[in-house]
């Protein structure tokens, strides 16, 4: 079978890359092409069902004259589902040839070369004498492919730039694609008009038709824009103004093109249906947003209860979405915008209520799905490029494209000179040229061609092919010397930076310090309502959609546990080494910031009694190996590496499981500042019985106990209850665990992480009494073998 | 009339040299001070203590605290006073103006280095000119204040964490028995380098009529 031998084809270690990307490209390509004649020929159903009742019937005649099929070819049974998957094979294994050919990937950005492949393969199915299947109407385009690319977007759209610029983003979004449309489509009637001499056929394209053209033609296409901005790693600001005004464009668009699909058959627009127009656009936009937060709160919600059934998670975010685009659909609201709503709004509590797995499996899903589609959709542009009827005409097509990157460059110019008057970060000159060239045009324009009725409007086929000729241009010309232009002018590129916790805490002082001035200046501006938000949000909202614990958390503490968590993965990733994957690579650790108090050195070298030299060294050495051993695990296994799995859902356990190592560590640090003679910090139960089994030495140097320094442990003293209990808790905690890493013992006896710590002048005598090389004996007495030092 | 309006505007036209504030923006804050200080010259703790709507504000009294710091008035001094007047006011608020269209390359980078002292001083409480631990613990304390228990334990966890931050960034190898004392104020410039202060830390002194001002002391 075809497809066999084309999922087998060899990656030969002998061909060098590029050859072996083409030879994949072709092979894929003819398998296409081969494989969808094959199905188109076939008869259709029906025909077949006959057939196979007239075989039953002569089967029943003839009874034996057939011997039993033991192999049967049966394409139709599987015809439509055998498609769509050879598809997505191609369009994945084309994404991966290119990324094996070298350079390519730099020069041409990855929809050119997807087009491409989508015109070959248009191509091989025209030439093979078949139909290509209308893959680009409205129901697969709008339906399946579209919602990925803007869900991905919606739930990974960094909230916070974006409402900062939210205002430049709308005048670009409303204003700007307003202007586009009016302005290419009455330039275009009046070209189209001012040739008396010989009456083209432009003459009969009345006004309302260019119009409609025009606003097909002027919106800024997310896919297109996206999937060229990927690549240009370009600084956040400009990221976000083209991005958010091609998302938010689309009630515009969809408003615009109704009314002059609607009217175009009347001929003539009044001032009334002008009115209704701009009620039904904000309509349009606040419905969609209205309809995509409702879906977006029950996402919310229904995240709240699934901590016990974590499989499904990811799921509900799924389908809650697309339910909320399809309703939005439904209404004619925009379905776009539907969908970016539910996605921020869901998304700061199902991230607090799902699992750090399900969260994972979201994002990749999400960025699988998108970018699937997004090729899919490119393919399929250069093949309905090669497929559609398409009516040149010279004059129609270049006047188009030169207005629509004019028509583009005054509105951004003239926007930006209104807009800076309330910016505090003006917009420059090259900031204007980035905004100006990244207006891609893509599929969604091409699709509202391709949806005009051809009744309606006879001048449909020349309309395809100008908008097919300006996506091509953006697409190919523009998205090939983006690149390039950045390079040379210079722009300000993405910040690589991660966010570190010094940010993230000035971050929100500065949050308090502009509210808290801004209250004493008496002016109730942006910071204030902002921390009104906050606040209704933190005392209302999070108690109902977030689960738990977690709904009082605040944003640092969240902040913070999400950092350590990813620290701990990355370590664990990166093997357990002894390298700590910091972001600069230092040597600085916990203790080289705690204030350091001096040892008070007479005193203890009283408390210390006397013993040989040899016993001394003897015992130095043990104990130095050991706390060598100790503090290498220290400095690998710190309080960032509790194991990966087993807290997953355990939250609070964690918190208070990382106070213990705090505190612990500190002890460990403090015992290093007291004693003279460093001591051995006690081990797990496991440990200790390993270590005395297997060495005798512990043994032999028992007898010599009382000579050994610092082993009075006071019994009696107030502080030992404690140590119990924090050693019960340990115990019960360790028995989850497979690996502690380093079991510590309370040799002082601290108390819980609740109480607050003591000085630490008033501890430091009974800490010279009592042995810091030494568990606390009372809870040793049960069941424990005795340490390494009694 | 136009004896006494030139002598007025002669006043403010000095502060305005000084802080940077147009004339009007200066009026305004004006009736302010005056709501705020009940038609006094001076406004001490209490007046702004008393304004309702900062109740809510974890740093409450960092803020209020910073008015009253002699740092903040760029003349070399130290220490913090009991009430201010009006000049002093405008000072403190001149920290929080937003670079213009015109400012130049320098002007902003001063302005950038000017914001970063203002917020260095609010945690540096005793003008050591480092930022020690007890320091910062103090400030993430304080931040989370509002968050109950939870936010208490953390906070020095975290402090502990953003402090490690700032030695590894700044001084890469230490050696186990070194310790580092506090962040010096270069130091703080380096590690908020990506926050580029000089556009966040602004407040819009725009046109703000009397009407739209609330009195601290009415029920807001």
């Amino acid at each position: 079978m075809p497809s066999r031998t084309g999922s087998h084809s060899p990656a030969g270690t002998g061909k060098s890359l590029p050859e072996r990307g083409l030879l994949l490209l072709m092979v894929l390509v003819l398998l296409e092409g081969s494989v969808l004649p094959l199905g188109a020929a076939s008869s259709p159903d029906i025909s077949h069902q006959k057939n196979v009742d007239n075989h039953k019937v002569e089967h029943e005649k003839n009874y034996t004259k057939k011997a039993f099929p033991v192999l049967d070819l049966d394409y139709h049974h599987i015809q439509t589902p055998f498609e769509i998957s050879l598809w997505v094979l191609l369009a994945s294994v084309m994404k991966l040839g290119f990324h094996m050919i070298p350079r390519l990937p730099g020069i041409v950005p990855e929809s050119c070369l997807l087009i491409t492949v989508g015109l070959l393969v248009g191509g091989l199915i025209k030439l093979a004498g078949e139909k290509v299947p209308p893959v680009l109407d409205s129901q697969l385009f709008f339906l399946c492919l579209l919602p990925p690319i803007i869900l991905d977007a919606g739930y990974f759209l960094p909230i916070r730039p974006f409402m900062e610029n939210l205002g430049t983003i709308l005048m670009f979004a409303v204003v700007g694609t307003l202007w586009n449309a009016f302005f290419i489509g009455g330039l275009l009637y009046a070209v189209c008009q001012i040739q008396p001499a010989n009456p083209s056929e432009l003459h009969q394209l009345e006004i309302l038709p260019c119009l409609l053209f025009g606003s097909i033609i002027s919106a800024v296409d997310p896919v297109a824009v996206l999937a060229v901005f990927e690549e240009i790693h370009i600084n956040e600001l400009l990221h976000i103004l083209v991005f958010g005004e091609s998302l938010l464009n689309d009630a515009v668009t969809v408003v615009l093109y109704h009314l002059f699909e609607e009217y175009s058959a009347a001929g003539t627009v009044t001032v009334l249906d002008g009115f209704l127009g701009i009620i039904s656009f904000l309509v349009v936009s606040l419905g969609g947003i209205l309809v995509g937060a409702i879906y977006g709160i029950l996402t919310a919600f229904t995240s709240r209860f699934t901590s016990h059934t974590r499989v499904i998670e990811p799921l509900f975010v799924f389908v809650y979405s697309y339910m909320a685009y399809l309703s939005a659909e439904m209404f004619h609201l925009s379905g776009i915008m539907a969908l970016i709503a539910c996605g921020a709004v869901m998304r700061p509590y199902v991230e607090a209520n799902i699992s750090h797995k399900s969260h994972t499996t979201i994002k990749y899903f999400l960025k699988m799905w998108s970018s699937v589609s997004e090729t899919l959709i490119f393919i399929f542009l250069g093949v309905a490029t090669v497929d559609g009827p398409h009516h040149w005409n010279w004059t129609f097509v270049t006047v188009t494209v030169i207005l629509c990157l004019v028509s583009r460059v005054i509105g951004v110019v003239g926007l930006t000179c209104v807009i800076n008057k309330f910016r505090i970060v003006k917009l420059t000159t090259k900031d204007q040229f980035i905004v100006a060239y990244g207006g891609m045009r893509g599929a969604i324009a091409f699709s509202l061609g391709f949806l005009l009725k051809k009744e309606q409007f006879p001048m449909r086929e020349m309309f395809l092919t100008a908008i097919i000729t300006v996506i091509f241009f953006t697409v190919f010309v523009q998205g090939m010397t983006i690149k390039p232009l950045v390079e040379l002018l210079a722009v300000k590129k993405k910040q690589e930076a991660k966010r570190s916790i010094n940010e993230e805490i000035h971050t929100q002082f500065l949050d308090h310090l502009l509210t808290g001035i801004e209250d004493i200046c008496g002016h109730y501006g942006h910071h204030h309502w902002k921390d009104k938000l906050n606040r209704f949000n933190k005392k209302y909202v999070k108690k109902c959609l977030i689960a738990g614990e977690r709904s009082k958390e605040p944003q640092l503490i969240a902040f913070y546990h999400k950092m350590e968590m990813k620290q701990a993965i990355d370590l664990v990733e990166s093997g357990g080494g002894v390298n700590l994957p910091s972001a600069v690579p230092s040597t600085v650790s916990m203790q080289n910031i705690q204030p350091k108090k001096p040892p008070p050195a007479k005193p203890v070298e009283k408390a210390l009694p006397k013993m040989t030299k040899g016993r001394e060294e003897e015992i130095r050495q043990i104990l130095r190996s050991n706390l060598q051993k100790t503090r290498q695990r220290l400095r690998s296994y710190n309080r960032h590496t509790l194991v990966a799995d087993p807290y997953e859902d355990g939250f609070s356990e964690l918190l208070i499981k990382k106070q213990k190592m705090i505190e612990l560590e500190k002890k460990i640090q403090h015992m290093n500042n007291y004693l003279t003679v460093p001591a051995a910090p006690p081990d797990s139960p496991t440990m200790c019985r390993a270590r005395l089994a297997s060495d005798p030495q512990a043994y032999s140097s028992k007898p010599a106990a009382d000579r050994v320094p610092t082993i009075q442990v006071d019994l009696a003293s107030p502080q030992s209850p404690d140590s119990v209990n924090l050693m019960d808790e340990f115990r019960r905690a360790d028995q989850q665990e497979e690996d502690q890493g380093l079991m510590m013992k309370p040799p002082s006896g601290q108390s819980g992480p609740n109480r607050p710590r003591e000085e630490d002048r008033g501890r430091e005598q009974q800490k010279m009494t009592r042995c810091l090389s030494d568990p606390g004996p009372s809870a040793d007495e049960e069941e424990e073998d005795e340490p390494f030092l009694p | 009339m136009g004896a006494s309006q030139t002598r007025t505007e002669h006043k403010y036209q000095d502060l305005a040299d000084k802080t940077g504030f147009s004339l009007e923006q200066i009026e305004n804050l004006h009736k302010r001070f005056q709501q705020l200080s009940n038609n006094e010259e001076t406004i001490n703790r209490e007046h702004l203590d008393s304004i309702p709507s900062l109740a809510n504000n974890p740093i409450r009294k960092q803020i209020i605290e910073a008015f009253f710091d002699k740092r903040n008035q760029h003349q070399d001094e130290v220490g913090s006073c009991e009430e201010i007047g009006f000049e002093q006011f405008l000072m403190v608020m001149s920290h929080f103006r937003p670079p213009s269209l015109k400012t130049t390359e320098e002007e902003k980078e001063a302005m950038r280095k000017e914001k970063l002292r203002f917020l260095f001083n609010m945690h540096d409480t005793d003008n050591d000119g480092t930022i020690t631990l007890v320091e910062y613990r103090k400030v993430v304390e304080e931040l989370l204040s509002k968050s109950g228990d939870i936010g208490q334990e953390a906070a020095k966890a975290i402090a502990d964490a953003a402090m490690l931050e700032v030695a590894s960034t700044n001084v890469p190898h230490m050696d186990p028995d070194d310790f580092y004392e506090g962040i010096t104020f270069e130091h703080f410039e380096q590690i908020l380098k990506g926050l580029e202060m000089e556009t966040r830390m602004y407040i819009r002194f725009l046109d703000v009529e009397t009407p739209t001002l609330r009195c601290g002391k009415s029920t807001s």
